[in-house]
């Protein structure tokens, strides 16, 4: 099928690309770092307390990172036009946007999973018993980012101002995927671990209404 | 001689405006261009040539009319193709190499054996000893070559291209005006817009000029060729 | 002209006798006292903003669809008379929390929602003074009004399950839940007073969008020449 085959071929040009460079992948795991650094001065890290903020404030340091992180996804199609020429071959313009929601998801759960184990040393927080429940969790809430945050830095980049544009766009509709996530992850580094189904449940939800919406509105963000 | 690898293809603009807010770049522009011509679009920035081609390669829909592609021979009922469009930008990406975007851009849009297609088009265009070069590395000269390489690669019936000659240097245009020539012989439908006489536009068989987005001159209509090229820059 | 004024009137009448029904014909609630008056605007604003919003998300998917600026106008009026009445939501509930509970704010989910709603309301406004070109910011403030309409759904639900886990004082009943046969008669009174406010609002408002678009159109137009 036409979609995914482009798809594809898309996919594999956007992660060529960053892994060539690696200057999105670098840039936002150092800043999630600074920012998980950053809030343990405004709380008193022992144990008790990291569970309680602990979870939050990594979803919010991942909120800001992606929220920057995402910016370039359009700008760079504008530097030569590529954009243009990628309208001009796709078959159909949602290839556009799904290969990069792939990516865009892909790097996200990259630095997420990575910065994991320095916030459980950091914060005194267990993560080794429930890893892959952690990862999937994060998955399901990177989609959540990816999806709104693909189709805005479309938006963006089209505008003014789009460095401070795209995050006032997508963190409060974000809020969803920062209950959501930030409860489930709690869950899994309580004191008895829990893997909260209707959390995910709600989440994979989200993630199902922004795909169609995207997938039903994505060619007119792309229109001339 | 082989048969061409395409079906000679016409144009025809109906009745197009468009509009950008309350400004017209377009109004009630209607053409018809031939299978196989060469048309020169001249006029000052701003007149709309820009946005005449852009509708044409489909990137953007007129506000109102419609444009439309005339198959000339080979009635097969297929599909019409998508045009080649080069423009000013190269299209093309700086951080790959002139091989991988021509791959990409092949495999995007199903062409059959995308790395063949894709080692031909380099050689025609002068680019195969630098195929693994980044873009990044190119001259302007060299990445026009890209950019053409990658708005052939589908075998195009018509080709749009939009101020193309812009940034070259004599070889360049030179060059440039050679493969044109070539694409022109071959029966293909061309739409240039250009800023002045130049080799290049030495090639066209019709010129017409916009103004505030109407047509007001077509050689066609019995028009002097020099003078609607002369006034280009003014 | 003659219709406009008399949307006014009625509206001014209706608004009058809301307020004069909340103040003297509804009984004094018994634990919070006079203050508890003041939930009738406070919740019928709430609809009213939440039905703006429904017209900016329709505006929106019209436009889209069929590209006429007028779809644009509604969309931005709607969308600012909405944000007026959620700020009006957003003001009066701090004002009975402060005089009942001691202070002016929890997160209760219900407010909390709001502002979230407020938040999303305000970005599209922010969207549309950041692009240029009228045809452009029409149709990415629509799309951008589409995705933010789908949210609103999930927010609610979301920080709802969320307080469901974390309880804290609930600041305000249900509206229409455990009302007295009086309150539930002037409380539907009043959103309807509202609803009345909000169109005339909204009438006033696209009608100067229009004059407004006009306007920018004659002005491109001359300098262009």
């Amino acid at each position: 099928m036409a979609l995914l085959s482009n798809t594809a071929v898309l996919l594999g040009k956007e992660l060529r690309t960053e892994f060539r460079s690696r200057e999105l992948l670098i840039t936002t795991m150092v800043f999630i770092l600074m920012i998980v650094v950053l809030f343990s001065f405004t709380f008193d890290p022992s144990v008790g307390e990291s569970r309680r903020f602990g979870p939050g404030l990594l979803w919010l340091a991942f909120l800001f990172a992606a929220s920057l992180m995402l910016q370039p996804g359009f700008l760079r199609e504008q530097t030569n036009d590529t954009l243009s020429a990628l309208r001009l071959s796709v078959s159909d313009p949602f290839a556009i946007f799904f290969a990069k929601l792939v990516a865009n998801t892909v790097f996200l759960l990259v630095t997420e999973v990575l910065m994991l184990p320095v916030f459980a040393v950091l914060y005194n927080v267990r993560i080794l018993g429930v890893f892959p429940q952690l990862v999937l969790v994060f998955f399901l809430g990177s989609v959540g980012v990816a999806i709104p945050g693909t189709a805005f830095s479309a938006i963006s980049a089209q505008a003014r101002m789009r460095e401070l544009l795209l995050p006032l766009l997508l963190l409060p509709l974000l809020t969803p995927v920062l209950i959501a996530s930030t409860e489930a992850t709690a869950a899994l580094l309580a004191e008895k671990p829990a893997l909260e189904g209707s959390w995910l449940g709600f989440l994979a939800g989200f993630d199902v209404v922004f795909l169609t919406a995207l997938w039903l509105f994505g060619e007119y963000l792309l229109e001339e | 001689m082989t048969p061409p690898s395409f079906s000679p293809t016409g144009i025809r603009f109906e009745k197009i405006d468009k509009r950008f807010g309350g400004l017209y770049a377009l109004r009630g522009v209607s053409l018809g261009i031939s299978a196989g011509e060469c048309v020169v679009f001249a006029g000052r920035n701003g007149s709309g040539k820009t946005t005449l081609l852009r509708i044409a390669a489909r990137l953007s829909r007129p506000s109102a009319g419609t444009v439309s592609f005339v198959n000339g021979g080979g009635a097969n009922g297929e599909t019409p193709q998508a045009a080649g469009f080069v423009a000013h930008a190269t299209m093309v990406y700086d951080e790959l190499t002139a091989e991988e975007n021509l791959l990409l851009f092949a495999r995007l849009q199903g062409i059959a054996n995308p790395a063949a297609r894709a080692e031909k088009l380099l050689r025609e265009v002068g680019l195969e000893e630098r195929r693994n070069s980044l873009v990044r590395t190119f001259s302007r000269g060299m990445r026009q070559r890209v950019a053409i390489a990658r708005a052939l690669l589908n075998e195009p019936a018509v080709i749009l291209l939009d101020e193309p000659a812009t940034g070259l240097d004599p070889q360049g245009v030179s060059w440039f005006a050679e493969t044109l020539r070539g694409l022109r012989d071959s029966g293909r439908t061309i739409l240039m817009s250009l800023h002045g006489e130049s080799e290049v536009s030495n090639l066209a068989t019709r010129a017409i000029r916009l103004d505030a987005g109407a047509v007001v001159a077509d050689t066609r209509s019995g028009a002097n060729f020099r003078s609607i090229l002369a006034f280009a820059n003014a | 002209m003659a219709k406009r004024a008399i949307l006014g009137l009625v509206t001014l009448g209706l608004v009058v006798a809301a307020a004069f029904a909340s103040f003297y014909v509804v009984p004094m609630e018994r634990t919070m006292g006079p203050i508890q008056r003041i939930f009738y605007f406070h919740a019928a604003s709430a609809w009213a903003g939440m039905t703006a919003f429904f017209i900016c998300f329709f505006g929106n998917l019209l436009y889209v669809w069929r590209r006429q600026p007028n779809w644009d106008w509604l969309g931005v009026s709607a969308a600012e008379v909405g944000l007026a009445f959620t700020t009006i939501v957003l003001i009066t509930g701090p004002i009975w929390a402060h005089p009942v509970w001691g202070i002016w704010w929890t997160w209760d989910w219900r407010l909390t929602s709001t502002f979230v709603m407020w938040l999303l309301y305000i970005s599209y406004l922010l969207l549309r003074t950041l692009i240029a070109e009228p045809d452009r910011r029409a149709l990415l403030s629509a799309l951008f009004g589409i995705f933010a309409f789908l949210d609103v759904p999930l927010v609610y639900f979301s920080i709802r399950w969320w307080r469901t886990q974390h309880p804290q004082p609930v600041v305000m009943g249900g509206p229409g839940s455990g009302l007295e046969p009086t309150m539930r008669k002037v409380f539907f009174f009043s959103v309807l007073a509202m609803h009345a406010l909000m169109v005339l609002l909204l009438a006033e408002r696209y009608r100067l969008e229009k004059l407004s678009g006009e306007v920018d159109d004659l002005r491109r137009e001359a300098e262009a020449q």
